[in-house]
């Protein structure tokens, strides 16, 4: 045994008034950081196991329990912060990568918040969503230039179509990086929305299969859970080159998580890690993106439409651009804040961009070059609320991914912890004792409630711009005006300043 | 007649269901602070939670249709409300035998040896009109109300 | 200031629209007499008017009307016209001095025809007409086409609509069909190109109204080489229906089920045939969704269509009078030169009122190169 430097990094609050040694708080905490002393009689805390995810402070029946930062003090070093040599002292103690969860958390700007909304004023009318009619279905899938029509009827029938009743899905998050009652709550809550969740690369739970026309199946570097009737049983398919939380990474699922119903839903030996190489290993180029995208398709007769998700890199728009001539149907770009089950930290934290910059590149690189009606858009990374969405809209996406926000409905506290398996929400956890805590019905309920409270806000700002339907913002930058930006990125984000 | 109803798949063992019947049937009705805090000798559960991780689920009286405690009762303290379908042991007449818990097949009541012998058991809140306590505190829904529907549909 | 297309400049307007069907043709002096009843709802920055059949003699030439800051641009603009079309004519358009109008332009016209050996591959002739008309208005500073279909012309300038016909001597032409517009812009560009109507080729309209959508139609129509240089809706709309009637192919009827798109609700509500349709032109075309407050006058040779959008947020009267039929966005400016029509109605949101020349079927016929056009673009899919 050496000497740890780690100090604890929260410290536990137990208010002696209010607390009645109910031990709730021990049965419910997985990190034990809260202890039963039999000889005492009392419940005590080990504040260094503590990762701040409030549920025992939720869960206390009292309100007894607060968390705080650890008050310790280093000698001020505007350099050499707590962050960064915690960092190391961790390194020091296991040699190791530093892991973590959840979405880049580094104080980069916010673009969303730099953004103004339009609103009507005198000169046309805003509309009131609740006496006018106000549409925000979407459709998502490649579209043609132009119609051929005679004597009022389509001579051609349009490509394959994913009909979204309001702008927003649910994104990738594998069987197994969260636990299938996560699966069963966004599945239902998709459905009962009108809009679609996505497996993610971990295959679809037998149970899930009825859900399947409200399911967007992932096909990854991995392949796993892939068989005929995974991609037969979707609405749509994606192919995912890339996530926003650690571009250029593959991943990995450790042996103990892959569990019995893991491994029959991988399609993998039970207890065997499940590595998602860093590339697909069949496209090493543009070219051979094309060929999985037209197999895909000929293995669903040309029925589904075919996403390819991609991270928001420097080069984005020419890689979108070179996706959408690879045939995909919908390109999702997934921006640097956005989430993960695991990621190593510097990669989260330094690789990629934000997505509102990769967005508006994206979108009017495709414009200048022609190609931005033939396929759909859809942007994830770290959208918090529908005005968020608006924003995105009006950049020129047809519809959002939301990872981190649904996840947060279920009960998710963003202690960035979902990489050790001991979620006590219930959610990145195939732990039995924990995944229970998350009961899909509940968590369906609440995760529709927030898809429905945001479509009511986004028509809430819609009317406000005298819109009432949701194409007409669609790359409507007019609607939007930057606050506190420079010139080259107001020209990025091809917006004018507020009063201009 | 309503019950209530665990359902294992959902318990999370934290045992809120056993802490807000306590105070439920404490003096300082549902203050938990107070029970917990002032009474001298808080009321033990009517609920328990049984556990062998990871299943868990919590267990109270049935309150059977034959119940065979109203019948081994030797003083006639367990009774069932013909009305309701309730039964409920009357504290003052109970004479603290244990007969009911030997015949409880479900082992749902224990022994109130806190002062005057007596046995304890659940009484669905029936003084509290609308929702048992437990359930109404149950943070999963792993405590439900309701009538139990059979397969063929009666209840 | 910034003056039109630097900025976007919301408006309000006066509209009205006279076409006899048979092609009988009248004097603009009716049109004025319509227009000048609806005096309040424009400021005196903007009236204008359409007419088509006024230069039989010229019927087959492109008639190019065009403003000059001065004689440099002028020269300037001449020496690209002469390059591209060979000119039949050139001529001041006759004026009449009045006191209401000031800061008059150089305003000319031409009458021409596209030089065939300097076409592009592949691009007829009213694509090459298009092309240099973006060319000059986005590009020649002080030069602005205003005008450029066959036996039609459009006249407009900064004043009140009335006294812009006085000063264009519009008594003196005669013409089938005649749409006028009134300006009531929210500040002063006192710029003579952007008063109204907006025309390209035979395309003229007037409009009332301002788009939530402009943006969204925009940044869709310049993906086809549209340049929006008036950063107008009118001009937008233009180049919408020109592009879906000439450029697509599309049916009037769809064409309007397009910017007019019926609600969701309703197209559940169709028949399955009909669906199909009206859910393909909803989802291919929805950047060309026309939101928000608008009442237009799209007018062709071939005759006109009035169109409100589909809430009906601006006001938008028909009447017919034997083969007349008459547009305004107010009752009164109808009954002033019709005192007793057959018929008068207030059109629904997106139910447009459409009236043709006999015989013909639509506002738009593709000449035999755009059928071209046509198999073209499918091939290139």
């Amino acid at each position: 045994m050496s000497i740890n430097c780690l100090t604890p990094a929260f410290l536990i609050e137990r208010d002696k008034d209010r607390c009645i040694d109910c031990q709730v708080c021990v049965r419910q905490c997985a990190n034990e950081a809260h202890r039963w002393d039999e000889e005492e009689q009392r419940v005590f805390s080990e504040d260094a196991n503590c990762v701040n995810c409030h549920r025992c402070v939720v869960m206390c029946p009292t309100k007894a329990l607060h968390i705080k930062k650890f008050p310790l003090e280093f000698r001020y070093n505007a350099n050499w912060t707590q962050e960064a040599m915690r960092a190391i002292y961790l390194q020091a103690e296991t040699g190791g990568v530093l892991l973590t969860g959840m979405g880049n958390d580094r104080p980069y700007p916010i673009y969303w918040d730099h953004m103004l909304l339009n609103a009507s004023q005198v000169t046309n009318p805003s509309i009131d969503p609740l006496r006018e009619p106000m549409e925000l279905k979407t459709y998502l899938g490649r579209k043609p230039d132009f119609l051929k029509i005679k004597n009022g009827k389509l001579l051609e029938d349009i490509p394959p179509q994913l009909e979204l009743e309001l702008p927003i899905m649910f994104s990738a998050m594998s069987f197994g990086s969260i636990s299938l009652n996560a699966h069963k709550s966004l599945a239902a809550a998709a459905k009962k929305a009108g809009t679609y969740w996505n497996t993610g690369e971990g295959g679809l739970h037998k149970d899930l299969v009825e859900h399947g026309d409200h399911t967007i199946v992932q096909v990854a570097s991995g392949r796993f859970g892939v068989d005929a009737d995974y991609l037969k049983t979707a609405a749509a398919i994606e192919i995912k080159i890339g996530q926003g939380a650690k571009p250029g990474i593959g991943g990995h699922l450790p042996g103990e998580k892959v569990g019995e119903e893991v491994s029959q839903t991988r399609m993998i030996p039970l207890g065997t890690d499940a590595i998602s190489p860093a590339p697909h290993h069949d496209i090493y180029s543009i070219e051979d993106l094309r060929q999985l995208i037209y197999s895909l398709k000929e293995a669903t007769e040309y029925q589904k439409p075919i996403f390819v998700k991609i991270a928001a890199v420097h080069n984005v728009a020419a890689i979108a651009s070179g996706i959408v001539r690879a045939g995909a149907d919908v390109v999702a770009i997934d921006g640097f804040r956005g989430g993960t089950g695991a990621a190593p930290l510097r990669t989260r934290d330094s690789v990629g961009i934000p997505i509102e910059f990769a967005l508006a590149a994206v979108d009017t690189r495709l414009r200048e070059e022609g190609i931005r009606n033939k396929v759909s858009l859809v942007v994830g990374g770290s959208i918090r609320n529908s005005s968020d969405i608006v924003k995105a809209v009006a950049l020129g996406a047809d519809a959002v991914y939301i990872a981190t926000s649904a996840l947060i409905s279920l009960g998710c506290h963003m202690c960035q912890k979902c990489y050790t398996g001991k979620c006590n929400w219930g959610i990145a956890t195939q732990d039995p004792q924990l995944t229970k805590r998350l009961n899909p019905e509940i968590g369906a309920e609440r995760a529709a409630n927030l898809l429905k409270a945001w479509a009511h806000e986004i028509e809430e700002l819609l009317g406000g711009m005298g819109i009432n339907a949701l194409e007409s913002l669609r790359g409507n930058r007019l609607m939007l005006r930057g606050i506190g930006l420079t010139d080259r990125e107001l020209n990025i984000l091809g917006i004018k300043a507020a009063g201009e | 007649m309503k019950r209530v109803y665990a359902r294992e798949e959902y318990c999370v063992g934290c045992k809120l269901c056993e802490i807000y019947c306590i105070a439920a049937h404490s003096k300082y009705k549902n203050d938990l602070v107070k029970t917990f805090k002032k009474e001298a000798n808080p009321p033990i559960s009517r609920i328990l939670v049984e556990e062998s991780r990871p299943v868990s689920f919590a267990l109270q009286c049935r309150h059977c249709e034959d119940a065979p405690c109203t019948k081994a009762c030797i003083v006639g303290a367990m009774q069932k409300n013909p009305k309701t379908g309730v039964v409920t042991n009357e504290e003052e007449r109970c004479v603290g035998c244990w007969t009911c818990v030997l015949v409880c097949p479900f082992g749902a009541i224990t022994r109130d040896e806190r002062g005057h012998k007596v046995a304890s058991k659940c009484d669905l809140c029936s003084d509290n009109s609308q929702m048992p306590a437990c359930v109404e505190h149950c943070p999963n829904r792993a405590l439900v109300y309701s009538e139990y529907v059979s397969n063929n549909g009666t209840k | 200031m910034l003056k039109e297309g630097h900025i976007r400049i919301p408006a309000g307007c006066a509209i009205s629209g006279i076409m006899n069907k048979k092609g009988e043709v009248t004097s603009g002096q009716e049109i004025i007499k319509s227009i000048a009843v609806m005096h309040d709802r424009s400021n005196g920055l903007g009236g204008g008017f359409a007419a088509y059949g006024i230069y039989p003699e010229f019927k087959n030439h492109y008639a190019l009307h065009l403003f000059f800051d001065d004689k440099k641009v002028k020269q300037e603009t001449e020496f690209l016209l002469n390059k591209f079309f060979s000119i039949d004519l050139a001529e001041t358009i006759p004026i009449r001095k009045i006191n209401a109008i000031k800061n008059v332009p150089l305003i000319w016209r031409y009458f021409v025809k596209p030089k065939i050996k300097e076409m592009a591959l592949h691009e007829t002739e009213s694509e090459f007409v298009v092309n240099f008309i973006m060319r000059i208005n986005s590009e020649v500073e002080g030069a602005y086409v205003f005008s450029s279909g066959k036996n039609m012309g459009t006249f407009k300038g900064v004043g009140f609509p009335e006294d812009i016909g006085e000063f264009f001597r519009l008594d003196e032409y005669k013409a089938y069909s005649w749409t006028a517009h009134g300006r009531f812009p929210t500040n002063t560009p006192g710029w003579w190109g952007g008063a109204h109507p907006f025309s390209l080729l035979d395309w003229t309209i007037v409009h009332n109204g301002e788009i939530s959508s402009y943006d969204a139609n925009r940044r869709y129509l310049e993906m086809y080489g549209y340049k929006c240089t008036l950063q107008t809706d009118t001009e937008a709309i233009t180049y919408i229906f020109d592009l879906l009637l000439r450029k697509f192919g599309i049916p009037l009827e769809s064409a309007i089920n397009i910017v007019a798109a019926p609600f969701w609700s309703k197209i559940s509500r169709m028949n399955p045939d009909e669906q199909k349709l009206f859910k393909a032109l909803r989802v291919v075309f929805s950047s060309l969704l026309i939101n928000g407050p608008f009442s237009i006058i799209l007018g062709s040779k071939n005759g006109f269509m009035a169109l409100n959008d589909r809430l009906k947020l601006r006001s938008l009267v028909a009447a017919q009078k034997g083969d007349n039929l008459y547009i305004a966005s107010e009752e009164s400016a109808i009954r002033e030169i019709c005192k007793n029509p057959d018929k008068s109605w207030a059109p629904k949101g997106g139910e447009p009122v459409i009236c043709l020349l006999d015989g013909k079927e639509s506002l738009y016929e593709f000449d035999q190169v755009d059928e071209n056009e046509f198999e073209h673009h499918s091939v290139a899919l």
